[in-house]
C-alpha cells in the first residue's frame, strides 16, 4: 500500500508539470501579453520596465522556469481585474461551487441508485419503463434550456423559489455556506437540481445495468437458496457488487461539475468558480486563468486518488493487487 | 418405512420462452426419507438441476411449477407465500451450487455472508453468529476456522471455497440440502475429499441429501438410491447397487456402458449413439427412443413407471434382469 501511495504521488508530480506545460504555452506563450497589460499608447520606457517586470525578455525557457518555480511556491500571481492575490480570489469562490456540485452529485446519487436498483430488480415493471423514459430525457435535453425552464416555472410562475443568487450565507471558520440558511437552501435547489438531472439519469442507468446483470448470478441465488430476504440481498450483496462503476462515475461526474458548473452558474447567477473563469477569459485575466487550470488538475488527480482508495474499500479483490 | 420426510409427486415445471413451452421436468415423482443420500443422475438439459431448484421454490422467471405436488413434513410447498417459502429456505431446504467460485459473494468476508445467512432465520448477535460460523466451518473441515471467518472468499482455494458454501448450507440445521454438482468444478482428489466428508457430514447431524450429477462414478460412490433422469422424466429408479449391477433402463444401460471404467485398457469407449434431445422439440412417445437399439412401433407413446419392488423403470422393452 506504501509502494502505492508513493508511486501516485510520482505520477502526480509528473502529471502537474505536464500540465503546467501546456497551460504556460497556452496562456503565456502565445500571443504577447503585453498588449493586454498596458494601454496601447504608453511610452516605450513603461514598455520596456513592464516587460522586464514580468521577465518577458528572458528565453522561453526560462521564463518557464521561473513559472515553475513561482507556482511551487504557491504564488500564482495577482489578478489583473480584481487586482487581489489569485489565490485568495479562487479560494473565496470554491466555496460557492463546492456545495452546489455536491448537493447536485449527491443528491443525485442517493436518489439514482435505489431508482436504478429498482428498475433493474424488476426491468419490466411500469414504474421501470417510466424511469428509463425520463432518464433518456435526463441526457438529452441541454442543460441551459431545462435551467430556464426551472427559473420560469418555480421562480417566475409560481414564484416558490428565488431564481438566482446565493441568498443569506452562514460564515464558517471564515467561509461562507449558503446550506447553512433556510434562505441559502432555497437559493441552492433549483441550481441544484439542474446540474443534478444528467447524473441522476446517468447513475440511474448505472444501477440499473448492475443490478440486472447481479441479480442472475449464482451469488444471488445462493443468498435466495439460503432465505435472504430479496431486501437483504439488495442492500448487502448487490449494492456492494455494484458500487465500483458509481463510484467511479461519482467521483469523475464531481470532478467536471466542480470545474465547469459555467453554465448553471451563469443561469442562476451562483458566484462560484465558473463563472470566474468565464469572466476572466472574457477580461483577459491570464493569472486567474492559469490558476484555475492548474486548480482543476490538481482536483481530478485528487479525486481520482480517492477513487482509487475507495475501490480498495470496497472490493477486497483490489486491494490484495497492492 | 416411516413416512418419508420430502415426498414429490407429478412434479413439472416449465419455461414458458418464445420457443415455445420447454417441460425442463415433466412429471417427477419421488421419496426421500431422513438422513437418506439420493443420487439424481442425468446428462445437461435432463431437468435435474432444474428438479432442484423446484424443491427449494427458485425457479425464475419464465420457469414457473406448473403442476404437482412436494410435501415437506406434512406440509405443501407449492402454492406457499413468497414469504413462507423464503423463511423454509436455509432452515428446512438448503442448497449448494455447482461453482464455487461464483455462489460466494467477492466483496463480503465469510462472516459477514455467514452472520446474513443466519440472520435470514433468528436474531443471532454479531458475536454468536461467529461463534456458529467457526463452528460448521470446522465440521466442514476448514482449519483455523474462527481466524479464517474475516477472510474473503478470494483467498480460498476452490476446494475450500466449496466447504465454505456448504457450511453455509449446513449453518442452520436444514432437513434437506441439495447438492447441484457441488465438485464438478473441483480437481478429482479434491472431489473425493468433499464426498467422503459430506457423507460423513450429513450421517452425522441426520440431514438428507439430494446429490445432483451426471457422474455416474460419483454418485455411485456416495448415494444410496438413485435416480436416473432423461428429458425430464424420471426413467429408472432403484437402490444404487441394484441399478448399477443390472439396469433396466435402455439408457441406464447405455451410460453405465460409457463409463471409463468399464472399457478394458486401449479399447474404444462405449458410448449412447445420437445426441440427447432438445426440449424444444422432443420426440413424441418415449423421449429417448431415436437412440435406443431396443425400439420398435410401441415406444411411439410414451412409456409409464413400471415399479417392482424398490425398483422402477419407463420403458416398453425393459432390459433383461440377470440371473440371480
Amino acid at each position: 500500500m506504501l509502494g502505492f501511495l508513493i508511486q501516485r504521488f510520482l505520477q502526480a508530480i509528473v502529471v502537474l508539470v505536464v500540465i503546467a506545460g501546456l497551460v504556460f504555452a497556452g496562456v503565456f506563450a502565445i500571443g504577447n501579453p503585453i498588449d493586454v497589460l498596458i494601454s496601447p499608447d504608453a511610452t516605450q520606457q513603461i514598455r520596456l520596465d513592464t516587460i522586464a517586470r514580468y521577465g518577458l525578455d528572458q528565453p522561453l525557457w526560462q521564463q518557464y522556469l521561473a513559472f515553475l518555480g513561482r507556482l511551487a511556491q504557491g504564488d500564482f500571481g495577482r489578478s489583473f481585474v480584481f487586482n487581489m492575490p489569485v489565490l485568495d480570489l479562487i479560494l473565496s469562490r470554491l466555496p460557492a461551487t463546492l456545495e452546489l456540485t455536491l448537493a447536485a452529485v449527491i443528491g443525485a446519487t442517493v436518489l439514482g441508485v435505489p431508482l436504478g436498483m429498482f428498475a433493474g430488480y424488476r426491468p419490466d415493471s411500469r414504474v421501470a419503463r417510466l424511469l428509463m423514459g425520463l432518464s433518456i430525457l435526463g441526457f438529452s435535453v441541454p442543460t441551459f434550456w431545462i435551467g430556464l425552464v426551472l427559473i420560469l416555472v418555480f421562480a417566475v410562475t409560481l414564484g416558490w423559489l428565488p431564481a438566482g443568487g446565493r441568498g443569506e450565507t452562514l460564515s464558517v471558520f471564515g467561509v461562507e455556506w449558503s446550506f447553512l440558511t433556510w434562505d441559502g437552501l432555497q437559493h441552492l435547489l433549483l441550481p441544484a437540481i439542474n446540474l443534478s438531472l444528467f447524473k441522476l439519469a446517468m447513475m440511474m442507468r448505472l444501477a440499473r445495468a448492475g443490478t440486472r446483470e447481479i441479480i442472475l448470478t449464482d451469488t444471488v441465488k445462493f443468498a435466495r437458496a439460503s432465505g435472504q430476504s430479496e431486501w437483504t440481498i439488495l442492500r448487502h450483496h448487490v449494492l456492494p457488487l455494484i458500487s465500483i462503476p458509481i463510484v467511479t462515475v461519482f467521483g469523475l461526474e464531481f470532478g467536471s461539475t466542480l470545474a465547469f458548473a459555467v453554465v448553471t452558474e451563469t443561469i442562476f447567477s451562483w458566484p462560484g468558480l465558473g463563472k470566474l473563469i468565464i469572466e476572466s477569459i472574457q477580461s483577459l485575466d491570464r493569472p486567474v486563468m492559469v490558476a484555475y487550470l492548474m486548480l482543476v488538475a490538481f482536483l481530478f488527480i485528487a479525486i481520482n486518488f480517492l477513487i482509487d482508495i475507495a475501490y480498495a474499500a470496497l472490493d477486497p479483490r483490489i486491494r490484495a493487487r497492492r | 418405512m416411516s413416512a418419508p420426510l420430502l415426498r414429490v409427486r407429478d412434479l413439472a415445471t416449465h419455461f414458458f420462452t418464445r420457443a415455445g413451452v420447454l417441460k425442463a421436468v415433466d412429471g417427477v415423482s419421488f421419496d426421500l426419507s431422513a438422513g437418506e443420500i439420493l443420487g439424481l443422475v442425468g446428462e445437461s438439459g435432463s431437468g435435474k438441476s432444474v428438479t432442484g431448484y423446484s424443491l427449494l421454490g427458485l425457479i425464475d422467471p419464465p420457469g414457473r411449477i406448473v403442476a404437482g405436488s412436494i410435501r415437506l413434513h406434512d406440509q405443501e410447498l407449492i402454492g406457499l407465500p413468497p414469504a413462507a417459502l423464503r423463511d423454509l429456505r436455509g432452515r428446512r431446504l438448503a442448497m449448494v451450487f455447482q461453482d464455487p467460485m461464483t455462489t460466494l459473494n467477492p466483496v463480503l468476508t465469510i462472516a459477514a455472508q455467514m452472520q446474513l445467512a443466519l440472520g435470514a432465520h433468528e436474531r443471532v448477535s454479531a458475536r454468536a453468529g461467529r461463534a456458529r460460523a467457526a463452528d460448521v466451518l470446522t465440521r466442514v473441515g476448514i482449519p483455523d476456522a474462527a481466524r479464517r471467518l474475516d477472510a474473503y472468499p478470494h483467498q480460498f482455494s476452490g476446494g475450500m471455497r466449496q466447504r465454505v458454501a456448504i457450511a453455509v448450507a449446513l449453518l442452520n440445521r436444514p432437513d434437506v440440502i441439495v447438492a447441484d454438482e457441488p465438485t464438478t468444478a473441483l480437481d478429482v482428489s479434491i472431489q473425493a475429499q468433499i464426498l467422503a466428508e459430506m457423507k460423513a457430514l450429513v450421517r452425522d447431524l441426520g440431514t438428507a441429501l439430494i446429490w445432483i450429477s451426471h457422474d455416474l462414478a460419483v454418485v455411485s460412490a456416495l448415494a444410496s438410491r438413485i435416480l436416473v433422469m432423461y428429458a425430464g422424466r424420471i426413467v429408472e429408479q432403484g437402490p444404487t447397487a441394484t441399478v448399477l449391477r443390472a439396469p433396466r433402463h435402455p439408457y441406464t444401460g447405455g451410460l453405465l456402458d460409457s463409463l471409463p471404467s468399464r472399457a478394458a485398457p486401449g479399447q474404444t469407449l462405449q458410448q449412447i449413439p445420437g445426441l440427447p434431445p432438445t426440449l424444444a422439440a422432443l420426440p413424441a412417445g418415449c423421449a429417448f427412443h431415436p437412440r435406443c437399439a431396443r425400439a420398435d412401433v410401441a415406444c411411439q407413446v410414451a412409456p409409464e413407471t413400471t415399479l417392482a419392488g424398490t425398483r422402477g423403470w419407463r420403458c416398453h422393452h425393459p432390459l433383461a434382469e440377470p440371473a440371480p
